[in-house]
């Protein structure tokens, strides 16, 4: 350990997730000395992309598992609409131009795909899925960087970038509570957001926040991120928001990841803690509005609703980790969820009595839509009548934290009055440039992917 | 969890119920695809997909769900406990299954009582005259405990079956469910990780095909040993030509190449168990496990090491160690690791009918 705390290395990479794996790789095959500091324990490294399962990739024609086609503009156009046009069009076009060459990039070093994963097949053309999932991935990326010569070292907490004019003369880090100054030729960094920081969260957007759930890791402490822009690095994003999808509200508060996923919204009615119904559950199909539940959730009182179906539905969405409440009558469902049951009751008889006749389609937008209530339920609207009846908690889940890091073209972290020359961002820590607002499936790993390698392959010439 | 549940399958369930919200893991082996299909697990769903499970450890070293994290899972492990558990129901009689896996011992011992057995009979039955290892113990001699000591196991091992096939509810077979379960037995598919890069077993989260190469080499093995001894018995009875055979004989070109492959793979095994982590399979049963592993490379050695002695004073010697290897190996069979087989290409068949 303490040879490595002591050498200057050509590239020393912050974080231990995909970005990081990726510029690592990359380096290391450029004949550079790497090393990687990820603060979180060997069991839980990878930093979110542990969590994930695809990779979204353009393509002229079938490439591995992909099907079809997928082209820039489509694809760019995908991205237009979840950001609502916050995003740069120079990077993001970039990212996209890039991906088609990574799927097979990646594949030589390790990651191995699938076929979309059953209930995923609207995204058997544009996403990749790994064998195995994020963890696959992040294990496979390790062993490639091992055999490449990388070192790493776990539970390595960076605390400052040394930065004097536009270079980084190196870097503090406390490892089993010793401080050390580790000196670097060049500095990527490749930390994540800050949302596993509940007070930062609190302070950014509110004391509502301290209710959220996390959905990925508790490391991503947006550390380094606070550091660089205390010390002038330009940020991107709105420093107040984060991406939040409504989640199971039994899940746990950090790393509950996928499974916490619930997909029963459009075929339910959702009430808050008043048992009071306060958005349209049918507006759209669930993928395109699974995003803005979060933000729903979150502006309801105490953080958390309640999703009620009857017998009708169980069958009609992908099953989630915990058992849903079950209960004979409405009543006894909300009072076994800690609702007023009768206030409950009142309110699915007068979302029932709204119910019209129609041709129910669960994968469509059927237009089955209820008559003379506020909020209406503009589809899938089928009068909740079937015992059982089933409930489940939602609470806002973080997925990640817009507030990023500028970078150009070579993920080269940007200051006020031009560019760094030694210091380099990739993945969560500079997605904000490009994800401004929204999510788009598999484009995190799309854009930690483009930009962890530009990083690497940059630093590595300029260590040279 | 359901009352008609024991711990171990509820323990399963509640892993299984994880994995069916997750299934990142779906291109692995059959396992997931099967869970998938179902939204609730009966105490038979999980039974079928233990023993559909071969071990292989790949979704463990790929789950973000494991130990530390709260979820916990470990669906090699869990799977494996309730896989040991269902053939000590199915078997009949059920107690020497509790005994034969979990006491490596207990297998030790019978190996002794085979071995003592057969010196015994060579000394006590001693032939007045004959060729080879015929003058060390009869033709006769051999028949009257071999034939037994095989039909015994077939007999039980079938009872085993009808009782697994009843508890997953295995509809009648098709040709078609036979030649998908064929294949999958006799290529280890399951072992491949889904895409031929292997199990993780002896280097933790990297692929290997070493497990699946000496599960091969053990399985074809075994089957060249077994034809072996069957075409010794069509020469024998069919064109009245008796032991010893040469090396250019049908006996000899099975034999040997069997011999030679199953005491490999068998070492390769057991190797590749001392490598493995423990706590990824049923700790309770890794003695007898291991033991089994030995019995059979023990078989395939000792087999080969007669062959090597012929005309020498050490074939009488050999001849009972390898018979009493031999006799140990199939009278135990139904309550061994040995059973795995029936219960695994069951398994296979059953999923074939999904």
């Amino acid at each position: 350990m303490d040879d490595l705390l002591e050498q200057t290395w050509d590239v020393v990479i912050v974080g231990g997730g995909n970005a990081a794996l990726c510029a690592a790789i990359e380096a290391a095959e450029a004949g550079r000395s790497v090393l990687m500091l990820e603060c979180a324990p060997k069991p839980y490294r990878g930093g979110n992309s542990r969590h994930t399962r695809n990779f979204r990739c353009m393509h002229s024609g079938p490439l591995s598992v992909l099907t079809d086609t997928y082209g820039e503009d489509e694809y760019f156009d995908d991205l237009m609409r979840v950001t609502a046009g916050k995003t740069d069009e120079g990077l993001a076009r970039m990212a996209i131009r890039h991906s088609e060459s990574c799927l097979p990039w990646m594949e030589q070093h390790g990651v191995r795909f699938q076929p979309s994963l059953s209930g995923t097949l609207s995204l058997s053309r544009t996403n990749a899925f790994f064998l195995g999932g994020g963890k696959a991935l992040v294990n496979a990326y390790y062993n490639t960087a091992a055999d490449l010569g990388v070192q790493v070292i776990y539970e390595a907490h960076v605390t400052h970038i040394a930065i004097e004019g536009h270079q980084c003369t190196g870097l503090d880090v406390t490892i089993t509570g010793q401080s050390h100054r580790i000196s670097a030729r060049t500095v990527i960094l490749a930390s994540g957001g800050f949302q596993g920081d509940v007070d930062w969260l609190a302070r950014a957007w509110g004391p509502a926040a301290r209710n959220f759930l996390i959905r990925g890791t508790p490391y991503n402490r947006g550390v380094v991120l606070a550091d660089m822009l205390d010390q002038g690095a330009q940020s991107v994003g709105d420093p107040t928001q984060c991406h939040a999808v409504a989640i199971d509200g039994r899940a746990p508060k950090f790393d509950g990841g996928i499974v916490t996923r619930l997909d029963c919204v459009p075929f339910s009615v959702v009430v808050n803690r008043d048992a009071q119904r306060f958005y349209d559950e049918g507006e759209d199909v669930w993928p395109k509005r699974y995003a803005i539940w979060g933000r729903l959730v979150a502006a309801q009182p105490d953080q958390v609703a309640y999703s009620i179906i009857d017998a009708k539905s169980l069958k009609l969405f992908m099953p989630s980790v915990f058992p849903p409440e079950q209960a004979d009558t409405i009543e006894e469902l909300g009072e076994k969820m800690g609702l007023n049951g009768d206030a409950l009751r009142e309110t699915v008889d007068q979302f029932n009595a709204a119910c019209r006749d129609g041709d129910f389609h669960p994968t469509e937008l059927d237009g089955v839509a209820t008559e003379g209530i506020e909020p209406p339920k503009t589809n899938w609207a089928r009068p909740i009548d079937t015992p059982p009846f089933y409930g489940y908690s939602l609470r806002p889940g973080v997925t990640f934290t817009y507030l990023g890091l500028k970078v150009d073209a070579g993920a080269r972290v940007q200051t006020p009055d031009g560019p760094l020359d030694n210091v380099w961002a990739a993945g969560e820590i500079m997605a904000g440039s490009i994800l401004g607002q929204g999510y788009l499936a598999g484009f995190g790993m799309t854009i930690g992917t483009v930009f962890g390698r530009i990083a690497g392959q940059e630093a590595a010439s300029h260590a040279q | 969890m359901p009352n008609d549940m024991t711990h171990l399958q509820a323990e399963a369930t509640r892993q299984a119920e994880i994995c069916n919200a997750c299934r990142y893991c779906e291109g692995f082996c059959s396992v997931f695809p099967s869970m998938f299909a179902e939204r609730s697990f009966a105490a038979g769903d999980i039974t079928q997909l233990a023993n559909l499970c071969h071990n292989c450890r790949g979704c463990y070293y790929s789950c973000q769900y494991t130990e530390p994290h709260e979820f916990a899972l470990n669906l090699p492990a869990a799977l494996a406990e309730v896989r040991t558990e269902s053939w000590e129901t199915f078997a009949w009689p059920a107690a020497p299954a509790r005994l034969f896996q979990r006491h490596g011992v207990a297998l030790v011992a019978a190996l002794i009582v085979g071995v003592a057995a057969l010196f015994w009979a060579a000394f006590a039955l001693a032939p007045a005259s004959g060729r080879g290892f015929y003058a060390a113990l009869s033709h006769g001699v051999m028949l009257s405990i071999f034939i037994p000591a095989f039909l015994f196991p077939v007999a039980a091992l079938s009872i085993s079956a009808r009782r697994y096939w009843a508890a997953v509810g295995g509809r009648r077979l098709r040709i078609a469910d036979i030649k998908q379960a064929a294949r999958d037995v006799a290529t280890m598919r399951n072992l491949s990780g889904g895409q031929g890069q292997g199990c993780n077993f002896e280097k933790e989260d990297r692929y290997s095909s070493a497990r699946r190469h000496s599960h091969q080499a053990v399985f074809w093995g075994f089957m060249l040993c077994f034809a072996s001894t069957a075409s010794g018995t069509l020469l024998h009875y069919g064109l009245g030509l008796e032991a010893p055979y040469r090396l250019f004989s049908l006996p000899k070109l099975l034999g040997v190449p069997g011999g030679i492959l199953l005491t490999l793979g068998a070492g390769g095994m057991a190797w590749l168990k001392t490598r493995a982590a423990k706590g990824l399979g049923d700790t309770r049963v890794w003695g007898g496990e291991m033991a089994f592993v030995l019995l059979l490379g023990f078989v395939g050695a000792s087999g080969l090491a007669l062959y090597a002695a012929t005309g020498t004073g050490a074939v009488p010697a050999l001849l009972a160690l390898h018979l009493g290897a031999v006799l140990a190996l199939f009278v135990t069979t139904p309550y061994s690791k040995m059973a795995h087989g029936v219960y695994r290409t069951a398994a296979l068949l059953r999923d074939a009918q999904r």
